[in-house]
C-alpha cells in the first residue's frame, strides 16, 4: 500500500493506457526509417562553399557574422565590444576563450558565471546586457549554431542577456544537423541540454510583424574563426 | 487577472461559424493571415519531388513510432526515469490537473509560467489552477495577449491572429501597470517582454509542451522562436512538461525529418530560432536548469483513436496547422467557431476521439472535401478519408455499423435520424421489388398535384420538386408506339 494517492492514480492510469494500447490490432508494417540514407541521398549545392552557405543563412536570420583568423580573433572580438559596448558581460570560467576575453575588458565589466542561477538571477535579468559562449558546431544549410551548455557555460548564458556573442570555429561547421549529431555521436552520452540556435529570438504574434528580441537575445553576433591563416 | 475565457461549445459550431462569416473584420484579417502563411509555406517547398521524399520520411517515422507505441513508451519512461525525470500518466484531463496541483502544492507555488502547449489547453490547466488560487501565466506573446484579454486562441500556431495591434495596445494599456498606449509593434513586444521577465524570475514552476519525445535517449524536444519555452524549462526550480502519449519517436535522428517539416509547414520558416533538446533536470555541478523535472503523458481519447487502425493515422499529427491554413472552411469561419482545442481539419478528426462524436457531430461536415488538407499534411494523414469515416460513424449506430461494438466511438450513431433511416429503408424496398416499383411509377405522375409548393430550404431559390408528368418508362413506350428510333 502506497501512501501517495497521486502515485496510485498514476499507476492506475498507466495500467489502463498500456492495456488499451497492447490490445489494439497491429498496424500495417512499415520499413524502419532510414534517416541516414535520406540525408546521404540529398544533393548538397556545389556552387558555394559550406562556410559561405553558413554565413549567408545565418545573416538571413539576422545574425551578425564577424569573420576572423586564429591569430586575429582577440582584436576582432575587441572590435565587437567597441561596437556593441556591453556594460556588463557574462562569461564562463575555464573555457578555451575565457582568459582572452577577460583580457579585453576591464574587470568591473565582467561578470563570471560562478554561482548557481538562484544567486545570480536578479543581476542576470536586470543588469547583465551581454553573454559570450563557445559553440560545439554549426549547421550550414540553416545558418544555425550548436551549443551544449556545461557547468562553465550554463543554459541561461545564451538566453537571458539581450546580446549573445558566440565563438565558432570554421572546421566545426557541418552541412546538416544530421551530420553534426552523427559525427559528434551525441547519443553516446546525451548532454542534459543541447541547443540549436538560429538568429536572435523573435516573434510575429502581433499582426504578423516580425520583431526581434521576444524573450531571448535581441542580437546575435557570431565570431567566426576561419581555418588556417587566411580568410 | 486572466478573466475566464468565454466558453464555446463544439455543439454550437453552426451558430458560431454563421456569426463569424458575418464578421467582416475577422474574415479579412484571417484571410490575409492565411494567404500569408500559404504563400510562405509554398516558398519553402519549391521542389515538389523533394517535398514528397521528405514527407514520406516524416510519415514513415510517425507510422513506425505508432506501430511500436507501447514499447516505445516503456523505453521512454525507463530512460527518462534513469535521467531523473519523474514520469506521470493521465487518462483524463482531471488526472492531469490533479498531478499538476499535487506538484504545485508540494512546492507551495502560487505562480507557474507556461510556454505554448496545446495539451495544457486541452486539459484547461489555467482555468483549473486558477480555481485553486494558482496563477498559470501564458508567456508566448500571442497567448499572453489572449490571456490578459480573457480570449481564446483562434489558430494553433498564431494564436492571436485575430487581434490587431490597436487591440493589443488597449489590452496592454489596461492590464499592464504603467504600460503606455502605443500601437508600435516593437514597443508593444518590449512591454510584454519586460512584464514577463519579472514573472520568469519569480515563478517556482515552469510548464511546457513537447514537440517530440525520443525513446532511445529519454529526451524531450521543444521547438520555438521566442525563447519563452527555454526560459520556462530552465529558470524555475521545477519544470513540468505535458504532452500526448503519441508524440514519441524511436531515435534521436527520427526527429530530424519531422523538424525539417514542422516550421516549414507551419509558418514557412526553414527552422525556428530554437531547437531545445532536453534530457533531464540539472545535474550535479550544473548551475541552472530545473532541479526537479516531470513529464505528464496524457491519453484523453488517444488510445481510442489508436485501437482502430482506420483512425490511427490521426495520431501521426505533428500539429503544424498547415491543414487549417489551407482549409476553405477554416479560413472563412476562423478557429474560434469550432469550440474545440484543435480547430480546422485536424480538429475535426481528432476531437471526436477526445470529446466524443455527440458534441462534435457537425465538425466532420465542416469540410468541402476539396482535399487540400491531405495534400499539404507533412506526415501524409489522409484527412479527407478520415472525415468520411467519421461522417459514416456519425450516421450509423453501433448495432448497424461494421465497427465491432468494442471499437465504437463515443457517440457513434449520433447523427442518425429515424425519419432518414425509414426513408432509406423504403427506398431500398421500392427499388428492389419490380412489382412495387411499377405501382410506384404508375402512381407518382398521377399524384403529382399533391406535392407541396414549399419544400423546406429547397424552394428558397429553386422550383419545387415534383414527379415528372410522365415516367421515363411510359415515355419510351410512347416513343416506340409512335415509331421513333
Ligand atoms: S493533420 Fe497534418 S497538416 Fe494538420 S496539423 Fe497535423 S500534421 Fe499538420
Amino acid at each position: 500500500m502506497s501512501a501517495n494517492p497521486i502515485r496510485d492514480a498514476d499507476a492506475r492510469a498507466r495500467g489502463a493506457i498500456f492495456k488499451r494500447l497492447r490490445a489494439a490490432p497491429a498496424g500495417e508494417p512499415v520499413a524502419v526509417p532510414d534517416v541516414a540514407g535520406y540525408y546521404a541521398a540529398r544533393a548538397v549545392p556545389q556552387d558555394e562553399s559550406r562556410t559561405a552557405r553558413f554565413i549567408r543563412h545565418a545573416q538571413s536570420w539576422r545574425a551578425e557574422v564577424v569573420e576572423t583568423t586564429p591569430a586575429d580573433w582577440p582584436q576582432a572580438l575587441a572590435g565587437v565590444f567597441a561596437d556593441k559596448r556591453p556594460a556588463r558581460l557574462l562569461l564562463g570560467r575555464g573555457t578555451a576563450i575565457a582568459e582572452t576575453v577577460a583580457g579585453l575588458l576591464p574587470a568591473e565589466q565582467l561578470r563570471w558565471y560562478d554561482e548557481p542561477l538562484a544567486g545570480i538571477k536578479k543581476e542576470l535579468f536586470d543588469e547583465v546586457d551581454a553573454g559570450i559562449t563557445t559553440t560545439v558546431g554549426a549547421v550550414a544549410e540553416t545558418g544555425s549554431l550548436l551549443l551544449h551548455p556545461t557547468p562553465a557555460e550554463p543554459r541561461t548564458l545564451s538566453l537571458i542577456p539581450p546580446l549573445h556573442i558566440a565563438v565558432l570555429h570554421e572546421r566545426q561547421i557541418f552541412e546538416t544537423l544530421h551530420e553534426a549529431m552523427s559525427t559528434q555521436r551525441w547519443t553516446d552520452a546525451m548532454p542534459t541540454n543541447v541547443l540549436m540556435i538560429t538568429g536572435p529570438s523573435k516573434t510575429a504574434d502581433i499582426q504578423r510583424v516580425l520583431v526581434y528580441g521576444a524573450h531571448g537575445p535581441k542580437e546575435l553576433v557570431i565570431l567566426l574563426i576561419r581555418d588556417g591563416g587566411g580568410a | 487577472m486572466s478573466a475566464e475565457a468565454v466558453t464555446v461549445r463544439p455543439e454550437d459550431f453552426k451558430l458560431r461559424s454563421h456569426e463569424a462569416l458575418h464578421d467582416a473584420h475577422l474574415r479579412s484579417s484571417f484571410r490575409g493571415a492565411m494567404d500569408f502563411l500559404i504563400e510562405r509555406r509554398a516558398l519553402q517547398f519549391p521542389d515538389l519531388q523533394a517535398f514528397e521524399r521528405l514527407r514520406k520520411m516524416g510519415e514513415q517515422v510517425r507510422q513506425h513510432a505508432l506501430n511500436h507505441l507501447p514499447d516505445l513508451l516503456e523505453t521512454l519512461e525507463a530512460n527518462l526515469t534513469a535521467r531523473g525525470v519523474q514520469v506521470h500518466w493521465a487518462e483524463t484531463p482531471e488526472d492531469a490537473n490533479r498531478i499538476f496541483l499535487d506538484i504545485a502544492q508540494r512546492h507551495e507555488a502560487s505562480l507557474m509560467v507556461k510556454g505554448k502547449s496545446m495539451v495544457s489547453e486541452e486539459i484547461e490547466l489555467n482555468h483549473t489552477m486558477a480555481a485553486q488560487d494558482i496563477e498559470c501565466l501564458e508567456t508566448d506573446m500571442g497567448e499572453y495577449i489572449l490571456q490578459l484579454d480573457g480570449d481564446r486562441p483562434s489558430h494553433i500556431i498564431m494564436p492571436a491572429i485575430h487581434k490587431t495591434k490597436q487591440d493589443v495596445a488597449e489590452i496592454f494599456h489596461e492590464h499592464i501597470n504603467g504600460a503606455p498606449l502605443t500601437d508600435d509593434v516593437n514597443e508593444l513586444i518590449g512591454i510584454g517582454r519586460q512584464a514577463l521577465r519579472e514573472k520568469f524570475g519569480a515563478a517556482k514552476i515552469g510548464v511546457s509542451g513537447v514537440n517530440f519525445m525520443v525513446a532511445e535517449t529519454g529526451t524531450l524536444v521543444l521547438v520555438e522562436n521566442e525563447g519563452n519555452g527555454r526560459l520556462c524549462t530552465t529558470v524555475p526550480d521545477v519544470h513540468i512538461a505535458i504532452t500526448g502519449i503519441e508524440k514519441v519517436v524511436e531515435k534521436l535522428e527520427h526527429v530530424l525529418p519531422l523538424y525539417a517539416l514542422l516550421p516549414k509547414s507551419a509558418t514557412g520558416q526553414a527552422v525556428t530560432t530554437y531547437l531545445n533538446i532536453i534530457s533531464g533536470p540539472r545535474r550535479d555541478g550544473e548551475k541552472d536548469g530545473p532541479q526537479e523535472m516531470h513529464l505528464v503523458l496524457l491519453d484523453n481519447g488517444r488510445t481510442q483513436a489508436y485501437r482502430e487502425t482506420r483512425y490511427r493515422a490521426t495520431l501521426q499529427c505533428i500539429r503544424c496547422g498547415a491543414c487549417m491554413n489551407h482549409c476553405p472552411v477554416y479560413t472563412r469561419v476562423g478557429g474560434l467557431s469550432y469550440g474545440t482545442t484543435y480547430p480546422g481539419p485536424i480538429g475535426s478528426i481528432i476531437s471526436p476521439h477526445l470529446v466524443g462524436l455527440e458534441s462534435t457531430r457537425d465538425l466532420p461536415t465542416a469540410s468541402s472535401l476539396c482535399g487540400a488538407c491531405g495534400e499539404v499534411c507533412p506526415v501524409k494523414i489522409p484527412i479527407p478519408d478520415m472525415l468520411m469515416k467519421l461522417r459514416e460513424a456519425g450516421r450509423h449506430s453501433v448495432t448497424e455499423s461494421m465497427t465491432p461494438p468494442s471499437q465504437a466511438l463515443v457517440g457513434q450513431g449520433t447523427v442518425r435520424r429515424l425519419g432518414e433511416v425509414l426513408a432509406w429503408k423504403g427506398w431500398r424496398l421500392l427499388y428492389s421489388n419490380a412489382a412495387l416499383y411499377r405501382l410506384f411509377a404508375w402512381l407518382a405522375p398521377r399524384l403529382r398535384w399533391l406535392t407541396p409548393p414549399v419544400q423546406a430550404g429547397w424552394t428558397q431559390s429553386r422550383a419545387p420538386l415534383k414527379p415528372a408528368p410522365q415516367s421515363l418508362r411510359a415515355m419510351l413506350a410512347q416513343r416506340r408506339r409512335d415509331g421513333g428510333g
